[in-house]
């Protein structure tokens, strides 16, 4: 048995020490605004925090994970009211969402650490999200959006 | 004498010609009777429904039920905010649920559930609109009883029930309490309802926000892979090297075994030919099912395909094209070939797109079982009657039988007008007796992906001597998307009656410039079809005929010395059949798109820009999707291409884009971004290649859709004229490839006529 700590809750379930965290998340836990979008760590759908860093969970294995602080998309905020995702809505970002809970938990690890990054320092940090339906510029929209309410600006 | 021959595209649909149509292939497209199960309303007797489309509780909320797929392109507040126009509903009141694949939710024009091809809007606004009325006219006769007020006293805003002489108002939430709002309309009555005019509109022209987006912001949307049911298995397929054509000759499932959880190997035995040789891992969890099926040792007959590639497959068209027997006359407007002989100059050109996958960040997946002999399938899907079709021969039982819980679509594209999804979750369900839950990977998705197929066009024009067209010919070759649907009523009559054309493989080389002399062929690349089966990729047809057309139409200004942009203000001189107006959608015709390229050029600073070395803006001017209800596009790029490699970089794209009425503004621009973008990327960036029969890119390291880094400045602009609305997910993906190619001409002179356009090819094309 291995034990999560996932939002604040622990879970114990009963998996092989290499199942992707992904995996154990959404289908063992139910927890399902984590998404899978490709297992190989090439396109973020799958972001979570572990100990407020942003990790693949495709390509973290549940062992990694224990002992550890995981947040996910369903723990960002407890109301769901993040200041991203309240930018997230004002600017009307979302086309198909697939990919949105982890381009939202990527861009909440960088604001956590710069609360008033540039432009560059956004795309830098958010390249390796994959958005297919191409929401790229209303999602650079939405952090800066976000960063300044962090800021009280 | 001219004789003018166009086909407009769209084949004359209705549930007739599924029912006709499905005879041919075994599929039962059309069925009248449906069990009551899977309607998502849990409708009380209080609940006031006038029509299927909606129905509003005692609390006076007005629950939507929207029979179109949600892919992001925010359809379902589409729908929801047309109603609320006509029933004078507060916004705050609306919510939306996705209907099941109960007929009595096919859309009212073309009589399936099917959500494409950008139909949704023109197709459904007045059948929406009339919805709402009736709602609102019954509403305020229940009213008029309650207050004892006549009818013609009374006004409706904002979910309430106005008497302006006594200002005394009701909330539409007591009157549904009160039980007198309760007449459900009927066709003929909903038809003789007049609707507003758009000087009375309160919503119609507003951004009003989405009703969808705040589930996906905080992880509570659900897509068919969210699904669950109770005992639920899962499935990983095994897939033969193959796109399409082998077989499955022998399974070793001795080391699978020994994989803890794995449950059975299963071997889809597909009688709807949807797939060839796939095998179903099942298993206790997705990760063991994904363990054993890389343990399961397959031999496959590898069939008749196993050596096709992309080049294979141009030759097979180049070879087509040259022999020219097997085109089908797409357009035949004079006579092409007697003025090509009298031109003072000819040109001519092969254009070709490559093989592009959808890739959805949703990878496909389906939950199947059987409960008391209906079988159920949660997913989420573009065309949900073949697919209840697919899933009831898969199943083997009447389509009556299938219900499929629709989901919203973590992504569509046209990737989910397909079905092979349910295939291996019904087999594998079947063959353990319980529910599976069936996930491809990632892999998996792309490799049998049913790609947009890899074009071959020869284009070959006359100029007279003052170097204006004359006559032009234009042949289409490639696998054409919509055969293996097997549904004749897609198909159309060519010109000349020798033949079923697919209007989904040749649309937009019927354009909207005056020619004299045109004529456009149609050949279906067989191997192309059997090999890389196609399907619809966002915008289909459009946006590789608008490739080959558009960067003609630049071919043609510079090689009689005139400007580009003029040149095509002359073509659109709205002449004849181009015009329009034969259809509500197209009034206005080919003057329209001259219109929408005014704005592009105007915006842009075409022309008046000062711009640096190796600079250059291109235009490109489309109506796509349909010659019956086209999207006047234009567009102008501005590149800047670095000399010594080739390398291109973006630095504006203006956009003018007329889609009759706007909607939701802000909904319309969101489609246009995501549609540009979309369409730069295939411009730029995605190439899928088959080698030995199998597709080479496996996941998002080898095909390589747009990222953050690569989107470039984006200025654009909405005509909203009043003429009724038309779609704006597709058409801006056609205009964009052209656009660039023509300004990376005006930069530094390379003509670049294959996509993608990589820095190899212009540095190619520059020395040429």
């Amino acid at each position: 048995m291995i034990t999560l700590n996932i939002n604040g809750h622990d879970h114990s379930v009963d998996v092989p020490n290499d199942t992707p965290l992904l995996w154990v998340i959404r289908e063992h836990l139910q927890m399902t605004g984590t998404k899978f979008g490709c297992g190989a760590g090439l396109c973020g759908a799958c972001t979570v925090h572990l100990n407020g860093e942003a990790v693949r969970s495709c390509q973290t294995e549940v062992s990694q994970a224990s002992g550890k602080k995981i947040t996910t998309i369903e723990g960002l905020d407890p109301k769901g009211d993040h200041p991203l995702q309240r930018a997230w809505i004002a600017e009307q970002v979302p086309q198909c969402g697939y990919c949105q809970s982890g381009q939202i938990m990527q861009a909440a690890s960088l604001l956590a650490k710069n609360p008033d990054p540039t432009k560059a320092e956004i795309v830098a940090h958010m390249d390796g999200n994959l958005c297919r339906c191409m929401t790229y510029a209303r999602i650079q929209r939405a952090i800066l959006r976000a960063a300044a309410d962090m800021r009280g600006v | 004498m001219t004789k003018h021959q166009k086909i407009n595209g769209l084949p004359k649909l209705d549930r007739r010609s599924f029912i006709v149509g499905s005879a041919a292939t075994g599929l039962v497209l059309g069925y009248a009777a449906f069990p009551e199960i899977g309607a998502s309303l849990a409708a009380t007797p209080s609940n006031f429904e006038p029509t299927a489309w909606y129905a509003i509780g005692n609390d006076g909320k007005v629950v939507v039920t929207v029979g179109k797929a949600e892919m992001g392109q925010h359809i379902s507040s589409t729908m929801a905010q047309l109603i609320a126009e006509e029933l004078e509903a507060s916004w705050k009141d609306m919510s939306v649920v996705l209907a099941s694949n109960d007929p009595k939710y096919n859309d009212p024009v073309i009589g399936v559930q099917l959500t494409g091809g950008s139909y949704s809007t023109e197709m459904n606004f007045e059948a929406m609109c009339r919805a709402g009325a009736a709602g609102r006219i019954t509403l305020i006769k229940a009213a008029s009883e309650i207050m004892g007020v006549p009818e013609n006293e009374l006004r409706a805003s904002e979910s309430r029930v106005y008497h302006a002489k006594s200002k005394k108002n009701l909330k539409y939430a007591d009157i549904v309490k009160s039980g007198k709002a309760n007449k459900v309309w009927t066709a003929d009555e909903l038809k003789a309802i007049t609707l507003k005019t758009a000087d009375q509109r309160t919503k119609i022209g507003h951004s009003l926000q989405q009703l969808d987006i705040p589930s996906k912001t905080n992880g509570t949307c659900k897509y068919g892979i969210d699904a669950f049911v109770p005992g639920m298995l899962y499935g990983k397929l095994a897939l033969p090297p193959i796109r399409y054509g082998a077989t499955v000759k022998s399974v070793d499932d001795s080391a699978a075994k020994k994989i803890p959880g794995f449950v059975k190997a299963v071997v889809v035995d597909d009688k709807t030919a949807t797939t060839t040789g796939w095998v179903v891992v099942v298993a206790t969890s997705y990760e063991a099912a994904k363990k054993a099926a890389q343990a399961l040792k397959i031999d496959w007959d590898k069939g008749p395909h196993a050596n096709v590639s992309n080049q294979s497959i141009i030759d097979e068209s180049r070879r087509l094209q040259k022999e020219g027997t097997e085109g089908l006359l797409f357009v035949k407007d004079g006579d092409s070939a007697a003025a090509m002989e009298k031109a003072a100059k000819v040109i001519e050109a092969e254009y070709l797109t490559t093989l592009n996958i959808h890739a959805p960040m949703e990878p496909m997946n389906a939950l199947a079982f059987e409960e008391g002999g209906t079988w159920h399938i949660h997913t989420g899907n573009q065309f949900n009657t073949r697919t209840t079709a697919i899933a009831a021969a898969t199943a083997g039982t009447d389509p009556k039988n299938v219900v499929i819980h629709q989901h919203y679509l973590g992504g569509g594209f046209g990737r989910r007008l397909e079905s092979d999804m349910v295939v291996p979750a019904i087999a594998a369900s079947k063959a353990v007796g319980k529910p599976v839950k069936l996930i491809y990977s990632r892999e998996d998705d792309m490799q049998m992906d049913f790609t947009r197929p890899l074009t071959y066009q020869k284009v070959k024009v006359g100029l007279d001597a003052d170097g204006k067209a004359i006559a032009m010919e234009h042949d289409v070759i490639g696998a054409w998307p919509t055969v293996h649907w097997g549904i004749p009523a897609f198909l159309v009559p060519s010109v000349d009656k020798k033949g079923k054309i697919d209007p989904y493989a040749a649309s937009g080389a019927n354009y909207w410039y005056t020619i004299p002399n045109h004529t456009v062929r149609n050949f279906m690349n067989n191997l192309a079809e059997k090999a890389t089966p196609p399907g619809q990729l966002r915008s289909v047809a459009p946006a590789w005929t608008f490739w080959a057309v558009e960067s003609t139409m630049d071919e043609i200004a510079h090689a009689g010395g005139q400007d580009p942009v003029d040149m095509r203000l002359k073509l659109l001189d709205g002449a004849g059949e181009n015009a329009g107006g034969d259809k509500p959608w197209n009034v206005g015709g080919a003057k329209r798109l001259a219109n929408a390229l005014r704005v592009a050029v105007g915006r842009s600073g075409y022309g008046a820009t000062k711009l640096g070395k190796n600079e250059g803006m291109g235009v490109a001017c489309v109506s796509s999707q349909e010659r019956t209800f086209p999207t006047w596009t234009a567009c102008v790029v501005h590149v800047k291409v670095d000399p010594d490699s080739g390398a291109i970089t973006l630095k504006k794209i203006t956009i003018a884009m007329d889609v009759g009425t706007v909607i939701n503004p802000d909904g319309v621009r969101a489609q246009i971004e995501g549609s540009v973008f979309w369409g730069t990327s295939l411009a730029l960036l995605e190439n899928a290649t088959m080698k030995n029969g199998g597709i080479e890119q496996t996941n998002f390291d080898s095909y390589t859709p747009m990222r953050m880094s690569q989107i470039p400045e984006l200025d654009i602009s909405l005509i909203g004229n009043g003429e009724p609305a038309v779609g704006c997910g597709e058409p801006a993906v056609t205009v964009v490839a052209p656009a660039i190619g023509n300004a990376i001409f005006n930069a530094v002179g390379a003509r670049v006529r294959s996509l993608p356009i990589t820095a190899e090819a212009v540095k190619a094309a520059m020395k040429a």
